[in-house]
């Protein structure tokens, strides 16, 4: 059996000083937004808000300065992104990009995409959406069926893709399919393109929106009939699909929104029990807020062995299942603390609002960017078990 | 991992600490070869500053040696020596050679220090001390008239009023103390609320050592246990369960962290008792899960399994359970507000 380490993470001085920055920053901006509005976190989209982020230099913060980035420390970066999640900052509108796709097209993408696209992310004025899953291809992405042939001008493609987040909103998607034979190997002939949604749409790109069961417009249907993709829209090599969108996940599963989407859940919590809470909720809230700070050392211990270019993909997978693990401990947690009937009507007390969407909320938390099966499948893979 | 000191201490207790030598600690044999090669080692003064008679350790690498201990279920007060020995250094009292312990260790054991003629006068009773009956010399902290005071008790100035263990078999003995004591008792910088963190501090980091040696002899077990004509380890539920087990562990490791870095400067009950909470129910999941794992094997006196369970099992409750550890963190968060949570959680 391998054993876990989790590297000590690193200290780091300026990361404090940068924290202060952040929370003025945040003290300015986030008054005027109600708790329900928070805690939508980073599912909540405001270019405005991510605009403002861009100016200050906090998207694509560790990225080469000659892409638009800053070229700062992935203890820098992992400061604001804790920072706007435990204030519940609207920063859905950069988050993919910054947080899986910029990442992937700096690794894999031509010289010409990165200073397209980079710097647009950079600014806050790039979103992106994920274009993975499909109606028969789910956990098991290798069985995804949208295929681009190769044609004259480019590539032709057609299929559709499910549950495309923010699909409706996004500038581009990073579309995985099919390009060449399977062959025996499951992970062979595929490929990943750039989809410019905006050029996309009336030429063979449809999006069709998916309300949730809150009622809410967040995921989409994306039908793609013969599909013209320029020469260029290859991201990455021909056939190196699967290899290129596993790296992706990795990005997408070891940041802390993997386990602070309940956080505006505690906060409010703490707010209507108050200090003179009776002893069972003190523990009960004991109990979230330990489970909290032994996620966070994980979680930066990652972010710390990303930045010393290891490939911590085991450890991702154990952080975001313990994560979501607390996040929906949480929802179950506080429920039985407060004396509240969850609710998101207008009027709603707070707390009421928080809870309500939380409780609508938390079944996704151990689906998106992997299910809690697979995660536990890459786990026992990573104890040597498979 | 290519540290020499926990290589070094692997080894070391790989030669002294092999299942014979668990198995006789709990019929009452003391392992004197262990214990004489951890001293020799410089392993017993590990969590000493240097001008106490310490080594040159710093915390992380003491602490980083008690996992290791615990791992192995070394059947020996290491723990209870560094406890004692920080203790007692803290205080600015001379740190005795050989195995020390703490007491009281219960919250509501109390020992009381009057003044008397030419020195002290200690009473009580003390409950649970671990190891009593083997140490060399007890560190107390007891009431005194100013406050909390740290004084040295040597056998000769206890009764062993009772021979209780932990479910893992180790000594958790009462003392009666009915004692004068010479003028050198010294009066402690702290409080019980300290001492008592700095005990939870060594037991999370114990559990995180017995508790990746569970996991590990249960990953090892699911590869070369065949059922239904394969390794129960190929079986999804097997390896779903051990799993969720190697989470346990990374917590538990996490908190060990904490505790450690905690235990190096200022030890605030709010991480500590994090650390504790959470690697105690860590000890609870991964220690049954790690019992189904193995089916009844793993329920023999043969079979090692229960050298790591039974002492995830004493340990979480030792120097504070859950409940309490937990109690402690809720009472801070709350006290902090709504707008302090966050700001309390990432205080340095
Ligand atoms: C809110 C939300 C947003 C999303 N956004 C996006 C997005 O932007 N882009 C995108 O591409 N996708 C997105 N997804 C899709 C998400 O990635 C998938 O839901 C996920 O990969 C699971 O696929 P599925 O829903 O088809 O479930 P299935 O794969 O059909 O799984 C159903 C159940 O079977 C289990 N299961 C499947 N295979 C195994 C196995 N081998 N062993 C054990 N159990 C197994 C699963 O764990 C699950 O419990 C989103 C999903 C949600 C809920």
């Amino acid at each position: 059996m391998q054993m876990l380490t989790f590297a000590t993470p690193p200290v780091d001085a300026g990361a404090e000083a940068l924290r202060g920055e952040v929370r003025r920053f945040l003290a300015d901006e986030m008054p005027g937004r109600t708790p329900l509005q928070r805690a939508a976190s980073w599912s909540g989209s405001d270019p405005a808000f991510s605009r403002k982020m861009g100016e200050r230099g906090w998207i694509g913060m560790t990225w080469p300065k000659r892409y638009g980035g800053h070229e700062r420390s992935a203890l820098d970066r992992y400061v604001v992104l804790e920072e706007m999640l435990a204030a519940g900052a609207p920063v859905g509108h950069h988050w993919i990009a910054d947080r899986q796709s910029g990442p992937s097209i700096l690794r894999h993408g031509t010289e010409a995409q990165r200073q397209q696209i980079l710097p647009r992310i950079a600014a806050g004025a790039c979103s992106f959406c994920i274009g993975m899953s499909e109606p028969d291809s789910g956990s098991d992405l290798a069985a995804a069926r949208t295929r681009a042939q190769r044609v004259q001008r480019g590539w032709l493609a057609n299929g559709t893709k499910l549950w495309t987040s923010g699909a409706h909103q996004a500038d581009y998607m990073i579309l995985f399919c099919r390009t060449g034979a399977t062959e025996g190997d499951r992970h062979g002939g595929a490929s990943q393109f750039l989809v410019d949604i905006e050029q996309a749409r009336g030429s063979g790109l449809t999006v069709r929106p998916i309300l949730d069961m809150r009622g809410a417009h967040h995921f989409n249907e994306v039908v793609i009939e013969d599909l013209l993709l320029p020469e260029d829209a290859l991201l990455g090599r021909e056939g190196d699909g699967w290899a290129q969108v596993t790296a992706e996940l990795a990005f997408e599963r070891s940041s802390p929104d993997r386990f602070l989407s309940a956080f505006a859940l505690l906060t409010e919590a703490v707010r209507a029990l108050g200090p003179a809470a009776p002893e069972r909720a003190a523990v009960a809230v004991g109990r979230l807020v330990s489970h909290t700070l032994a996620l966070r050392r994980l979680s930066r211990s990652v972010a710390g062995m990303l930045q010393a270019g290891k490939d911590p993909a085991l450890q991702a997978a154990l952080v975001k299942d313990l994560g979501n693990t607390l996040e929906q401990d949480t929802v179950e947690t506080v429920r039985l603390l407060v004396d509240a009937e969850p609710s998101e009507e207008d009027g709603s007390p707070p707390l009421a609002a928080v809870l309500a969407h939380l409780v609508l909320t938390a079944p996704s938390f151990s689906l998106r960017g992997g299910t809690r099966e697979i995660l536990r499948g890459i786990i026992a893979r990573g104890l040597g078990l498979r | 991992m290519s540290d020499p000191l926990a290589d070094s201490a692997e080894r070391l207790f790989a030669a002294y600490a092999g299942k014979a030598v668990v198995r006789a600690a709990e019929h009452g044999v003391f392992p004197q070869s262990l214990w004489d090669a951890l001293i020799r080692a410089g392993f017993t003064a590990a969590l000493l500053p240097e001008h106490a008679g310490g080594v040159g350790a710093t915390v992380a690498e003491a602490m980083a040696l008690l996992r290791i201990a615990a791992a192995h279920a070394a059947p020996i007060p290491l723990a209870e020596t560094m406890l004692a020995g920080w203790l007692l250094a803290e205080a600015g009292l001379p740190v005795p050679e050989g195995a020390l312990t703490v007491a009281p260790v219960r919250l509501r054991d109390v020992l009381t220090l009057r003044r008397a003629e030419d020195g002290w006068h200690l009473t009580g009773t003390a409950s649970r001390v671990p190891w009593a009956r083997d140490a060399a010399a007890i560190a107390v902290l007891a009431e005194g008239p100013d406050g909390p005071t740290v004084a040295l008790l040597h056998p000769d100035s206890f009764t062993l009023a009772r021979r209780d263990r932990n479910l893992a078999g180790e000594p958790r003995d009462t003392i009666t103390v009915d004692t004068v004591l010479a003028a050198d008792a010294a009066a402690a910088p702290f409080g019980p609320a300290q001492l008592r963190a700095a005990g939870a501090a060594v037991r999370t980091v114990q559990i995180a050592g017995a508790l990746s040696r569970a996991l590990s002899l249960s990953v090892q077990y699911a590869q070369i246990r065949v059922q239904f004509g394969r390794p129960i380890g190929k079986f999804q539920a097997i390896q779903h369960s051990l799993a969720v087990m190697a989470g346990q562990a990374a917590a538990a490791l996490a908190a060990a962290d904490m505790a450690t870095d905690a235990l190096a400067g200022g030890l605030d009950l709010l991480r500590v008792g994090a650390a504790k909470a959470r690697a105690g129910e860590a000890a609870s999941i991964a220690a049954g899960l790690a019992h189904q794992a193995h089916g009844a094997i793993g329920f023999t006196q043969e079979y090692e399994l229960h050298f790591a369970t039974r002492r995830l099992w004493s340990w979480r409750d030792e120097f504070g359970n859950e409940a309490e550890w937990n109690g402690v963190v809720g009472r801070a968060v709350l006290a902090a507000g709504p707008d302090g949570l966050w700001p309390l959680l990432t205080a340095a």
